[in-house]
């Protein structure tokens, strides 16, 4: 016996258990207090206020990129539409934020008249002031629960939570798998937007919902500390997500996901019930990316059917792909670093290099940047930025039991 | 002796080819049996339809005492009533140790929402150390799986289905590829689970039979040639002619 075989499986506490967990959590938490100090609305002022936003959102990417690890890089399911929900959880929470706020507006403009509004036309006048620019002046249904946040919240996982659960049964049951799925989640997200880009489709169509940067209740704080909460916000959301999925991925549970990803049959043959896992997990992680979502967009200020193109969800699975995948970290590493990258690179911050006979403008070339840098990751480092942490030399584990005293087994010296 | 698994005039058909053609056959509830015939004779159909991953075109193959038809159901529930299959090819998943591996087959509960709530217990890793000491892993159970040689891996999967704790045992061609002495361990493993189960071998290789020394079930184009001890079989001069002669 060269190897303490009880140890194998003794059960820990998720996070003793894996100490790349406390790892990121602690760095998470030095990066929003480094933030929070060198911002305008907390602290000295070296950082402004939309660069605060910027660093927030890319938070909630990095909580989408998570979850599409752990339904990709562990479960296998290579979804192209986990930006879908996302968008949807911005436009769950963008109903009751711009419902809230142009009531707020139009209660203040009405005020001054000789007789008060009754609570119908006040109704009528927020309908026609948020619904006129697709030539509407009534809420459509699915307005019907925007005048309350607590419903409005509960939206933001419900209705994702819902599609997702549906279209995952549809096509798990089916036995839909490899890059068939993916075409799939693809035409979702597609048939998503185009729904979305409709005047009738109740959600303001290819305008959008907007002024979402605006809190109701709020007005006094200001965009300098309102941006410092979100940011606050968005690092407590994907710090709970990754423990949620640092546990769905341990233990037995997270053996069986792993399980699915490497043969599927076999497991079925087990006796558990894949279709099952495989909707749990799918629906679990729609969820936690809508919540991302609803975040995300009070800091960006608008929404409109673009953001859930099939493009989007495309780079979602980019990201997590450079940044590594089967392992937390290096899709929030991936997303945080791309991300960053793309929008300093397409805002214009990037020099541009004059050849003599043509000028490559970032803007332009920054896509063909990000392909190459793709195609690099998949050659040269298939494991990811992640993977440079399996570089970093490791403590020899300590062992138990007596030292070995056969060839080839551990020496007290190696211990 | 009782009836575990009753296979009652099953038929196949794949383009046009009768894979199974009216197989009739029993499995008692204890003791082994060995299933041989020549390629495309139907074995791993066969284990396919029992198992739920086929279904056939006609028959009925009824399990237990009660005579449930397993015909229709999912492959998952098949598993958990009590059907464990360990395929040609050794499929453990690679990735994982092996005592992930065997954990992940321990009887326990299996539905999603279970396991989501499953904690490994003490009695399941006395359970896995148990199993991995019986097929001679104890010393690998942190190891990937990847890492072991075919016959360990050979070993680990028999381990998985023994960790299942199966009524039934289907076990296809569990020697390809062993050594002479990873054969004799093996056939140990296989002969004592069958004390206390059924196990049915379905086998390529004579020699390998013969030292199971059990009731032989001969294939042959899909339908049941001959049955009886290996001796009687192959004296059956139809056996000879298909099968033996060649």
């Amino acid at each position: 016996m060269t190897i303490a075989p009880a140890a194998a499986l003794r059960p820990r506490f998720v996070l003793a258990g894996n100490p790349s967990v406390l790892w990121a959590l602690l760095v998470l938490a030095i990066f929003t207090l480094g933030v929070s100090f060198l911002s305008e609305g907390m602290g000295v002022g070296l950082i402004s206020t939309s660069f605060v936003k910027t660093l927030g959102k890319t938070l909630c990417l990095c909580l989408a990129a998570v979850a599409m690890d752990v339904v990709w890089g562990y479960c296998g399911i290579l979804s192209l539409g986990h930006m879908a929900f996302f968008g949807l959880g911005g436009y769950a929470i963008g109903q009751w934020l711009m419902t809230a706020r142009t009531t707020e507006i139009v209660a203040q403009s009405l005020a001054g008249q000789p007789l008060p509004p009754t609570p119908r036309e006040l109704e009528q006048a927020v309908a026609t002031q948020i619904f006129g620019v697709v030539g509407a002046d009534e809420f459509p249904w699915i307005w019907a629960f925007s005048d309350s946040l607590g419903l409005q919240l509960l939206m933001v996982v419900l209705v994702p939570g819902l599609l997702a659960g549906l279209f995952g049964w549809l096509a798990f049951r089916s036995r839909v798998t490899g890059v068939y799925l993916s075409i799939l989640t693809q035409g979702m997200t597609l048939a998503l937007s185009l729904w979305l880009f409709q005047n009738d489709s109740g959600l303001r169509g290819n305008n959008g919902l907007s002024g979402l940067q605006n809190i109701p209740g709020l007005d006094g704080w200001g965009q300098a500390t309102l941006s410092v909460a979100f940011l606050w916000g968005s690092a407590l959301a994907l710090a709970l997500g990754y423990v949620l999925f640092a546990w769905l991925t341990s233990g037995r549970r997270g053996s069986v996901i792993r399980a699915i990803r490497d043969d599927e049959a076999r497991v079925r043959f087990l006796g558990y019930g894949v279709e099952g896992t495989k909707l749990l997990v799918f629906t679990l992680t729609a969820m936690v990316t809508a919540i991302a979502g609803a975040l995300y967009y009070p800091q960006a200020g608008i929404i409109n059917p673009g953001e859930v193109a099939p493009l989007a969800s495309v780079y979602l699975a980019v990201w997590v792909a450079i940044g590594g995948r089967g392992r937390l970290y290096g899709a929030a590493l991936g997303a945080a670093l791309v991300s960053l990258l793309s929008s300093w690179f397409t805002s214009g911050g990037v020099p541009d290099v004059p050849l003599g006979f043509a000028t490559i403008r970032w803007t332009d070339w920054w896509t063909v940047l990000l392909g190459l840098g793709f195609v690099a990751v998949t050659l040269l480092a298939p494991k990811g930025l992640g993977g440079l942490f399996d570089l970093v030399p490791r403590r020899p584990s300590r062992r138990q039991g007596d030292w070995g005293p056969d060839d080839g087994a551990w020496r007290r010296e190696e211990g | 002796m009782t009836t575990l698994l009753e296979v009652d005039s099953i038929s196949v058909t794949f383009d046009g080819f009768k894979a199974i053609n009216d197989l009739s056959l029993a499995i008692a509830s204890t003791g082994l049996r060995a299933i041989i015939g020549p390629n495309g004779a139907g074995k791993t159909t066969f284990m396919d339809i029992v198992t739920g991953k086929t279904r056939p075109d006609r028959g009925r193959v009824l399990w237990g005492e009660g005579g449930m038809n397993l015909v229709g159901l999912s492959e998952a529930r098949i598993a958990r009533l009590g059907l464990g299959r360990k395929f040609q090819r050794p499929t453990v998943f690679e990735a994982q140790s092996v005592a992930e591996n065997l954990d992940m087959a321990l009887k326990n509960p299996r539905q999603p929402l279970r396991l989501l709530l499953a904690r490994r217990t003490a009695a399941d890793r006395v359970r896995v150390e148990a199993i991995a000491e019986e097929i001679g892993l104890r010393a690998h159970l942190t190891r990937r799986a990847g890492e072991l040689s075919h016959g360990q891996k050979q070993w680990l999967e028999i381990g998985m289905l023994l960790a299942q704790d199966p009524k039934l045992l289907l076990v296809d061609e569990p020697a390809a590829g062993m050594t002479v002495a990873e054969r004799e361990h093996t056939t140990d493993l296989l002969k004592r689970a069958a004390r206390t189960r059924a196990v049915v071998v379905v086998e390529h290789d004579m020699e390998f039979v013969r030292r199971l020394d059990c009731r032989v079930t001969v294939l042959h184009e899909g339908r049941v040639l001959a049955e009886g001890s290996l001796d009687h079989v192959t004296a059956d001069p139809n056996v000879i002619d298909v099968y033996l002669g060649r």
